[in-house]
């Protein structure tokens, strides 16, 4: 026969495997239809897990079955709603919700701190600790006058390369906002502590007050020195002015020869002022004829190409320089690129600054 | 439309309610949530004598407990029928100091000698004499006034005698203090003793307008000690007049430049000297902690036997 019998036809789909609670038989999964081999496929798998309809029952609702399930549904229909990448970003609580006071008093109503009543009571009981800090520092003063051990060159508290803290920092500690007045009083009286010579006993106190400064220099990148094949040291640096470009290679021969675009730097530079330009971070190291240069140099013109190639020189020479050297070449400018470009044209005006000629009437 | 209807009714509604109590003052200041019930007690007391009852010393009304905040104290007093034991031990703790005159012998404290030792008696010179000082003034010579310290005496002893009560009740009591050359010495002896100053500007709302300024809920001062009346432009502090306006009770020292009209308990005396200052911040520290350690050993002692009690002995 070849119509085939409507439980023939249903046997033969692919997604006859039972995934619902009607039942099938082994019998019906055996049937030979067009998908002959699948199903056969299908039976002898199923037939070694799943020997009967009992066991069938249980394995679908067994814990295995369910996560091969999920497997199986993650894998014809894969979604990256769950990725680690498509969670959502939340900052820390901390910094969504700023730092609040707790309730500033107890059951009873009475406040628990006992200068509560003024308002500002972090910034004013700071101001009287330093108060008090600083009159006992004055008593021991008198107590060693009365003594007569007093003597001028006490240890002195170490101010070098500290600031005293921002009045938003200080707002910070205190959780409580103050005026500029009360902060200019604050340090006001925390220089006034640290005027008193023996106010060394008190150091652990004032260094909370105060921040380091970060030390300016230290952010200058410098290059390790290269060596080329005959062992003479030499270093690469580049530089911008308004719209030119040099590069300067520097080497450390000793003969002072400087060569621009292959040219000497006489001829390409024939004004002094554009040569002294080149000259300054040499001569302000003092290390003029050590040097050997080739430089290149592009766009602009002579005084913005001398200003580029100046940059590109001293930054070539930071790998030959110590520590102390680089910050004062960084104090006297010579690492600052110069921020000064051509100044735009405005609508209304006959230049950036020229305004049209103004007529009466 | 039914909104102001409703409205109507509401009102009605509240105004009914209290007419069927007969208005009783306590709870309708209770209901109306004022802060300080040392407040709350005198602003009944002064209804139902009659207006204006300010600035007239006045031992502290016995009945109205200031201890606790007001609801804590209106709780208490609608319940009191339902418990009989403890209630009776606090009255009994807060009535046996206001059976003697000197309960807390705040007179061995200080004598006239140490008031004189201390220069108490400088006053200013004859041109800054505020007029309302004349009564207490002994006299004045080579232009300068002298303030009579028998007077002083009386003043300072039921000034004392009065911060004790309030210590002995827990109330909450601010040093205030203008003058820059003491304010550290202020806020110590107030920290010392385990209550509040206030030597610093003064914020226009800080009594008027504490709820806004502090947060809902807050308690206001129950006494405030001026340790000197005047700020540093030589006009009366903010202060004296803000308790006055709400009923706040003060002790002040009161110079001889200074008005003691608003002051409820003013003491005659010097506020410039530092040995005058160190006496009454001495003397006030001490009677707040004589109060404050009568009152632990007190509720000791009824906590122990609650049947008998002795007369506290120092």
């Amino acid at each position: 026969m070849n119509r085939l019998s409507g439980e023939e036809w249903q046997g033969g789909h692919y997604l006859s495997v039972p995934l619902s609670s009607h039942t099938h038989t082994n019998a019906h999964l055996q049937r030979h239809t067009r998908t002959h081999t699948h199903t056969h496929t299908h039976t002898f798998t199923l037939s070694r897990v799943v020997p009967s309809v009992a066991a069938l029952m249980t394995w679908l609702h067994s814990a295995a079955f369910t996560r091969r399930l999920a497997r199986s549904i993650a894998y014809l229909f894969p979604s990256g709603l769950f990725d680690n990448k498509a969670k959502p970003l939340m900052k820390h609580p901390d910094e969504v919700f700023p730092k609040q006071r707790a309730v500033q008093w107890g059951a009873d109503g009475r406040p628990f701190h006992f200068l509560f009543y003024t308002g500002k009571q972090s910034y004013y009981s700071l101001m009287h600790d330093t108060f008090t800090k600083a009159l006992a520092v004055e008593k021991h003063q008198d107590r060693l006058r009365g003594k007569g051990l007093f003597t001028q060159d006490a240890k002195q508290i170490s101010l070098v390369g500290s600031r005293w803290l921002l009045k938003e920092e200080l707002e910070e500690l205190l959780v409580e906002t103050i005026s500029d007045h009360d902060y200019a009083r604050f340090i006001q009286l925390m220089e006034r502590l640290l005027s008193l010579p023996y106010c060394s006993a008190e150091e652990d106190f004032v260094q909370r007050y105060r921040r380091q400064l970060e030390i300016q220099s230290s952010k200058q990148q410098v290059q390790p020195l290269q060596y080329d094949q005959h062992g003479v040291a030499y270093s690469t640096g580049d530089g911008r002015r308004k719209t030119a470009t040099g590069t300067v290679l520097l080497r450390d021969s000793g003969s002072g020869s400087i060569s621009i675009n292959g040219t000497n730097y006489v001829h390409y530079f024939p004004v002094l002022q554009d040569r002294e330009q080149l000259m300054f971070p040499l001569h302000f190291m003092g290390v003029l004829g050590r040097f050997d240069m080739q430089c290149s140099v592009s766009g602009g013109g002579h005084s913005s190409q001398a200003g580029a190639l100046r940059l590109a020189i001293s930054r070539a020479m930071l790998s030959f320089l110590s520590e102390g050297q680089v910050e004062t070449m960084r104090q006297a400018g010579l690492l600052t690129p110069d921020p000064r470009i051509k100044e735009r044209k405005k609508p209304g005006q006959e230049g950036a600054r020229r305004k049209f000629t103004w007529k009466k009437r | 439309m039914g909104v102001v209807v409703q409205w109507k009714l509401l009102t009605r509604d509240l105004m009914r309610t209290t007419h069927s109590m007969d208005f009783n003052y306590q709870s309708y200041f209770f209901d109306l949530q004022w802060e300080g019930t040392a407040r709350a007690s005198m602003a009944a007391g002064v209804l139902t004598k009659g207006l204006c009852g300010l600035c007239q010393p006045r031992i502290v009304a016995a009945g109205y407990s200031c201890s606790g905040p007001l609801y804590a104290t209106a709780t208490a007093v609608k319940t009191l029928p339902l418990q009989t034991d403890s209630t009776a031990v606090t009255d009994k703790i807060q009535n046996l100091p206001l059976e003697t005159s000197d309960f807390f012998r705040l007179s061995e404290l200080f004598s006239l000698k140490d008031l004189f030792d201390a220069r108490v008696h400088l006053g200013h010179k004859k041109g800054c004499r505020h007029r309302l000082m004349e009564p207490y003034l002994f006299g004045n010579r080579l232009d300068q006034d002298i303030i009579d310290l028998d007077q002083t005496m009386e003043h300072l002893q039921s000034a004392l005698n009065f911060t004790a009560h309030i210590a002995y009740r827990g109330g909450v009591i601010l040093f205030v203090s203008r003058r820059r050359q003491f304010g550290h010495l202020v806020e110590s002896t107030a920290g010392d003793c385990g209550e509040y100053a206030h030597t610093r500007y003064w914020q226009g709302g800080l009594l008027t307008n504490a709820p806004i300024q502090y947060g809902p809920g807050v308690r206001l001062p129950d006494l405030i000690v001026f340790l000197s009346t005047l700020n540093n432009v030589f006009q009366q502090h903010v202060g004296v007049r803000d308790a006055a306006k709400m009923n706040i009770p003060t002790v002040g020292v009161v110079d001889s430049n200074c008005n003691p009209s608003l002051v409820t308990y003013p003491v005659p005396g010097n506020d410039d000297t530092p040995a005058a200052m160190e006496l009454y911040c001495r003397l006030f520290k001490m009677t707040i902690n004589r109060a404050k350690d009568k009152r632990r050993q007190m509720e000791l002692l009824q906590g122990l036997s609650p049947a008998g009690l002795t007369p506290g002995s120092s």
